[in-house]
């Protein structure tokens, strides 16, 4: 999985993340480690509460881990310099989110959800929304650019979503479900476009997901059980690679 | 991109009713200040009406208005001899209670001498009173017209109105009608025809009727009106108070419980104002919790999810005090009794609104700041 030749985009060292104390404590991650490139498109897989939400989690600077050491895009990020201003811009910077439901803004169209996210980094309006509006012609949804949410199917929600995570052109996109309500063709259709994103923008994505019938979509599967990281598929050679 | 706007957008008509229903609440607000200026300005109208520098009433009382005065009817004569009076006119008041247009109404009567201070301050229609009997000067609130005629007294006197008035009403909102001295003192010392007779037949004293209840007296502007007081209060049986003095009497005193219960209505009305806004603003947050999360999520600051709600609970109270004042001003002339607004009252309740407002969405900016970016994560809404 190692590629020195590389600096990961994403690299995740002895990564552990406890609730609780005492008798109540529960690990819910232990020594996760993990390097994800620029261009790749990796899938995070496991049972229910084997921790993957947990670890997009802090990939995504929203939980702080108990222990070990996250790099994102070369900043070690919590190692107590960190404020959470500056996790929030580091967000905004640097990491696109899809959720597994859209979560668009139901009050603002199409457009205009794609363009808050650039209004937020201090782009103009006019600026702000002509990107915006690129961003869906690019995610050929920008004949539904004055759309409102309740407007849009679930498919052409998603690629909304897709661009609102695109926007500020994130070096790290992470997805958490993002086919789960989709039908198996649609689905196929986000995840081909996820592989066009990574290798357009130079952006490594990270997918959790459930779905079987995408496996062969992602360049490495990380399988996570109890906690812990199992084992790493290599997609071409489908062979198990030991976690690291 | 302004996040409070579209989202009234998208809620239009949700935001209108509530605004709706908040427009109303913050309308009996304004009403209430209008209420309240309305009285306190009728008493002073009142006082003021008379146009006096010096009331000359009954010693030891606070007459005529908060207390009963009564003075001999020549002390008129008096007071004009004092030095540093230059005119000086007798004065009566009382309530009567008669039939206008089919109805019981309530009337202020104010005896006065023509051509002397005391008189009606200016008339909206008709003329003053010439003739020495019957004829009567109105306020245009009594509901009657130039040429009626109206009995008063207990022997139904005929009095014809000749003249109308604007805005000149008592601190209870019963019309002013102005009649001549003499006539006031018929109706408020005459005995009706068998209580006459009964007083004859029994022998009872031929007492006089010429009594007053104050002296309205102007003082010349080179002499200090405290030294004309000085100088009248020096008769044992009489008291003279400055047009200062009146009317603190009027508007702390006379008017005090009901100026009380006013200010108190109107400070609960403005704490249940604030309480409705508070739970407006907070339910509108709370409906917006999962775009709080989501907008936490892709880096929104606190400041935009503040100014999100701030904004918002803003235009509520903004516009809702618009459409209560455009709503107060719209039924003003169908309210039972005169709304008084001044200028400053109406912008310290617009004042008291923003602060209401600001202060009720920091329930709401309380819970947006606690949502948790990771609640975008959760099932579907």
């Amino acid at each position: 999985m190692t590629e020195p030749s590389r600096q990961a985009v994403v690299r995740v060292e002895h990564l552990s993340k406890h609730f609780g104390v005492g008798s109540a404590r529960v690990d819910a991650l232990i020594d996760i480690n993990m390097e994800v490139f620029a261009g790749q498109v990796i899938g995070l897989m496991g049972p229910s509460g084997s921790g993957k939400t947990t670890l997009l989690n802090c990939m995504a600077c929203i939980l702080e881990p108990s222990g070990g050491r996250l790099t994102l895009d070369g900043e070690a990020v919590y190692d107590d310099r960190w404020l959470r201003a500056d996790l929030r811009r580091l967000r905004l910077d640097k990491i696109g989110f899809i959720f597994q439901y859209p979560n668009l803004l139901p009050f603002l169209d199409a457009t205009d959800n794609v363009a808050v996210v650039l209004h937020l980094a201090g782009f103009g309006a006019a600026a702000a929304h002509t990107h915006a509006v690129e961003l869906l012609d690019y995610l050929e949804v920008g004949h539904r650019k004055h759309a409102m949410p309740s407007q849009l199917s679930g498919g052409e929600a998603q690629r909304v979503a897709i661009a609102r995570a695109l926007a500020n052109r994130p070096r790290i996109i992470l997805a958490d479900e993002p086919t789960a309500p989709l039908d198996s063709v649609r689905a196929r259709i986000v995840m081909d476009l996820l592989r066009r994103i990574a290798i357009d923008q130079s952006a490594a994505i990270i997918v959790v997901t459930h779905d079987e019938m995408i496996l062969d979509r992602f360049d490495h599967i990380f399988r996570l059980r109890d906690g812990r990281l199992e084992t790493a598929t290599d997609n071409v050679s489908r062979s198990p690679a030991p976690a690291r | 991109m302004n996040l409070a706007y579209r989202d009234i957008k998208h809620n239009l008509l949700r935001f209108v009713l509530t605004n709706f229903g908040l427009s109303l609440l913050l309308g009996i607000v304004i009403m209430m200040t209008g209420v309240y200026g309305g009285l306190i300005d009728d008493a002073l109208r009142q006082a003021r009406a008379a146009n006096a520098d010096l009331w000359v009433v009954e010693a030891g009382t606070n007459g005529p208005f908060a207390e009963s005065s009564r003075i001999p009817g020549d002390t008129r004569e008096l007071v004009s001899r004092v030095y540093g009076v230059q005119r000086a006119g007798s004065v009566t008041y009382q309530s009567v209670q008669t039939e206008l247009n089919g109805a019981p109404h309530r009337l202020f009567l104010i005896g006065f001498e023509p051509g002397r201070p005391g008189g009606p301050r200016q008339l909206s229609a008709g003329r003053d009173i010439l003739r020495g009997h019957y004829e009567m000067i109105v306020d245009s609130s009594a509901g009657l017209a130039l040429g009626q005629e109206v009995l008063l007294g207990t022997r139904d006197h005929k009095f014809s109105v000749v003249g109308l008035m604007r805005n000149e009403v008592t601190s209870s909102g019963d019309p002013v009608a102005y009649i001549t001295l003499r006539d006031a003192q018929a109706l408020q010392f005459e005995l009706a025809p068998p209580a006459s007779r009964r007083e004859q037949a029994r022998g009872g004293s031929m007492e006089t009727n010429d009594q007053i209840n104050a002296v309205i007296a102007k003082v010349s502007p080179y002499v200090p009106i405290d030294e004309t007081a000085a100088a009248l209060s020096r008769w044992k049986h009489l008291t003279a108070l400055t047009q200062a003095q009146q009317e603190t009497l009027l508007s702390k005193f006379v008017i005090e419980k009901a100026r009380k219960q006013q200010l108190l209505i109107m400070v609960l009305l403005v704490v249940v104002s604030a309480v409705i806004i508070a739970l407006i603003i907070y339910t509108m947050t709370m409906d917006k919790v999962r775009s709080i999360a989501t907008l936490k999520f892709v880096g929104a600051p606190d400041r935009t999810i503040v100014g999100l709600i701030v904004q918002q609970s803003l235009s509520l109270g903004i516009t809702g005090y618009f459409a209560g004042l455009a709503l107060v001003f719209t039924f003003r002339p169908f309210f039972p009794r005169r709304l008084v607004f001044d200028p400053e009252s109406v912008v310290a309740v617009f004042a008291i609104t923003i602060v209401v407002c600001l202060a009720a969405s920091t329930l709401g900016i309380r819970l947006a700041l606690r949502v948790d970016p990771a609640e975008a994560l959760s099932a579907a809404g």
